[in-house]
């Protein structure tokens, strides 16, 4: 294990390693690939017209910057500065849109004619399919077949955007067997296609360049909250499933050594905080896995955070202690998702409501700081299972 | 000194042969006695498959046989400690993924590995840059550490999977998963023949060798041939004995041009 003591918002080493974490573990297939990706991005990253084409459709697109919202009436409950980041305001209600934009416009840069994704919640697959349509790209989005069935309205979504959606049959039919498919389709295709992994996940250099990509929400919410209260915030939280949202908000603030970092897994998917490091995915992370190093499912009720394993820098940062990685049940969740919604008249998405939920328990010992959370998405998608949960036969809460 | 699988695959090929490696997943029912019946019709040697609950290199027909066996409780030891009873004359090695190694440590799983007569094993997910740990792990066991090289590769980084590799390279047939296909891919000779320019390894295609005339094609450039699919789909459909009876074939097909056997 080493640490950088300049800046741990550095990119990773030249094996594509977070400290332990991180690396290539992909078939020699797909070696190249991986090579050829990494020098695209860095290419892209370092030129001023990428940067502003990419800046132009966050602005024109996609509606960024994302505001800040002060929770006045939940805030005075918990007894603590809570501030919203609100990612769920973007074109496609999540934060998902900034990744797919930048992969999106690489692709085009790399001469791609197709992009292959990975769907959870779908909403990874519904940004992609966005961002395909918008830049004339062909585009095939893998989504697990429980997730098909329970999150039909991204599917369609999807389709109406002009995407095809294949439902994932193999393993444990969710979002890990959507990557497994998605990167095998990479293999047999990796000439003309390019694949948009959603999360902080994958061989480097995805998890560096998702980041990146992600980046922006730090980034604009390190000068929103400055200009709003003045100062740092004590604490920020975010979901963790794959952790693209985290690493996001997380960037802007990993250099503020006074700035606590809280990552929210969910219970049944707790890479972090139930999981061992191990190898899938192409990356070497914190991963449930069983005696013998078979993957587990997660099991949360959110499609988006059925994940086993967890981004390589999140491990890293649990590692060196600069970020905590706590668990939130899904019960813990479903109070958190109604307590939103009623106090605010902000509908969260089930992932985004870990974090809620993850502030309502801790807030006694949290009074009177100031928390700036990511609220990563909106809870449109999820309002129908929601609704199987908690109505009565009269459809009343 | 070249170990076990690559003495025996360097003699035989000298003395004219073609070589067949068929892969069986382990721990499917009636899995030992598909590999009985493999080197019983002619293999030079079985790829025993270990199975893991996310197989990134295979298609269908080895997923279904890899998640049959994981419901019905196989775990890695387990199919290693049927090796030894397995009471074969050829070299065995194992095919699996990477965290099946990394779970255990290399060390150790190297040293299960030669604890239950393993010779050689191969690791899909497990490219050049990433092989230290594991290759060291298995020189000090005994244990030979097949690579895999793509069609995808540029012309150089050939040479350094080819000085890496041990027992045989491992030359990907085509750009895919396992799986069989109608015909063998023009991608398959090519690397073969792009490995065969460069290196003196036994040099074996595999992954998309579907029938006992694309063997025969493929061994027409390539020291030999691995086939997955089309035994594993045989053991599921109609059992170990018809894996056997076409092995035979296979065999047959591969010796067609060889005057001596």
């Amino acid at each position: 294990m080493s640490t950088n003591p300049e800046t741990l918002s550095a990119p990773p080493d030249a094996t594509g390693r977070f400290g332990d974490f991180g690396g290539r573990f992909v078939p020699e297939t797909l070696v190249p690939a991986c090579q050829e990706l990494e020098a695209a991005f860095t290419e892209a990253w370092a030129d001023p017209s990428f940067r502003a084409e990419l800046d132009e459709v966050h602005r024109l697109y996609s509606g960024r910057p994302s505001i800040l919202s002060e929770c006045k009436n939940l805030g005075a409950r918990l007894g603590v500065r809570l501030i919203l980041k609100r990612e769920d305001l973007n074109h496609t209600g999540s934060h998902k849109i900034n990744n797919v934009i930048g992969q999106a416009l690489l692709a085009k840069r790399m001469g791609k004619k197709r992009i292959v994704a990975d769907t959870g919640a779908g909403q990874h697959g519904v940004a992609s399919a966005t961002a395909a349509a918008l830049m004339g790209l062909e585009c095939k989005v893998y989504m697990g077949a429980v997730d098909v069935e329970r999150q039909a309205l991204n599917v369609f979504r999807m389709k109406l955007l002009g995407s095809e959606v294949e439902s994932v049959e193999s393993g444990s039919r969710t979002l890990k067997d959507a990557v497994n498919e998605a990167m095998r389709h990479w293999v047999a295709n990796v000439g003309d296609t390019y694949f948009c992994l959603g999360s902080v996940v994958g061989p480097h250099p995805y998890p560096y360049m998702v980041r990146q990509f992600q980046s922006i929400i730090g980034d604009e919410a390190h000068t929103q909250i400055s200009d709003l209260t003045g100062a740092m915030p004590d604490v920020v939280v975010a979901c963790v499933g794959g952790g693209s949202n985290a690493m996001g908000i997380f960037s802007g603030f990993v250099d503020e050594p006074t700035v606590r970092l809280v990552g929210v897994e969910p219970a049944g998917g707790a890479a972090i905080g139930k999981g061992v490091p191990g190898v899938v995915h192409g990356m070497l992370s914190n991963l449930m896995q069983d005696e013998y190093g078979q993957v587990q499912e997660a099991l949360s009720i959110s499609a988006g955070l059925d994940y086993p394993g967890v981004g390589p820098e999140h491990s890293y940062l649990a590692d060196i202690g600069r970020a905590d990685y706590p668990n939130v049940t899904d019960d813990e969740v479903i109070a958190a998702f109604r307590l939103l919604s009623e106090t605010e008249g902000i509908i969260p998405a089930l992932e985004s409501a870990h974090a809620i939920a993850w502030l309502m328990r801790e807030a006694p010992n949290m009074q009177g700081q100031t928390v700036l959370m990511n609220l990563s998405g909106r809870g449109d998608k999820d309002v129908a299972q929601m609704m199987d949960i908690l109505a009565d036969a009269d459809g009343n809460v | 000194m070249p170990g076990r699988l690559e003495t025996e695959f360097r003699a035989k090929r000298a003395a004219g042969r073609k070589l067949l490696v068929p892969y069986i997943t382990g721990g499917y029912p009636g899995w030992q006695e598909a590999v009985r019946a493999c080197a019983a019709n002619g293999a030079d040697a079985v790829e025993i498959g270990i199975p893991f609950s996310d197989p990134v290199m295979d298609g269908p027909v080895i997923q279904q046989a890899s998640q049959a066996a994981l419901e019905a409780g196989v775990t890695p030891q387990s199919v290693l400690d049927e090796v030894p009873g397995l009471d074969v004359e050829i070299p065995l090695a194992v095919m699996t993924y990477y965290n099946l190694v990394h779970h255990p440590g290399p060390e150790r799983f190297a040293a299960n590995l030669q604890r239950a007569g393993i010779a050689a094993a191969i690791l899909p997910d497990l490219p050049l840059e990433e092989s230290d740990p594991w290759c060291e792990a298995a020189a000090a066991h005994g244990i030979e550490a097949i690579m895999l090289a793509a069609p995808t590769a540029p012309d150089e980084r050939l040479p350094r999977v080819a000085e890496r590799a041990q027992g045989f390279i491992y030359s990907v047939g085509l750009l895919g998963v396992t799986g069989e296909r109608t015909s063998l891919a023009h991608t398959a000779t090519d690397l073969a023949a792009r490995l065969k320019a460069i290196t003196d390894m036994p040099v074996l295609v595999g992954v998309g060798v579907s029938n006992a005339e694309q063997a025969y094609e493929a061994t027409r450039v390539a020291d030999g041939v691995i086939q997955g699919a089309s035994m594993v789909r045989r053991l599921m459909e109609t059992g170990p004995d018809s894996v056997g009876d076409y092995v035979a074939e296979v065999r047959a097909a591969i010796d067609r041009d060889t005057v001596t056997g």
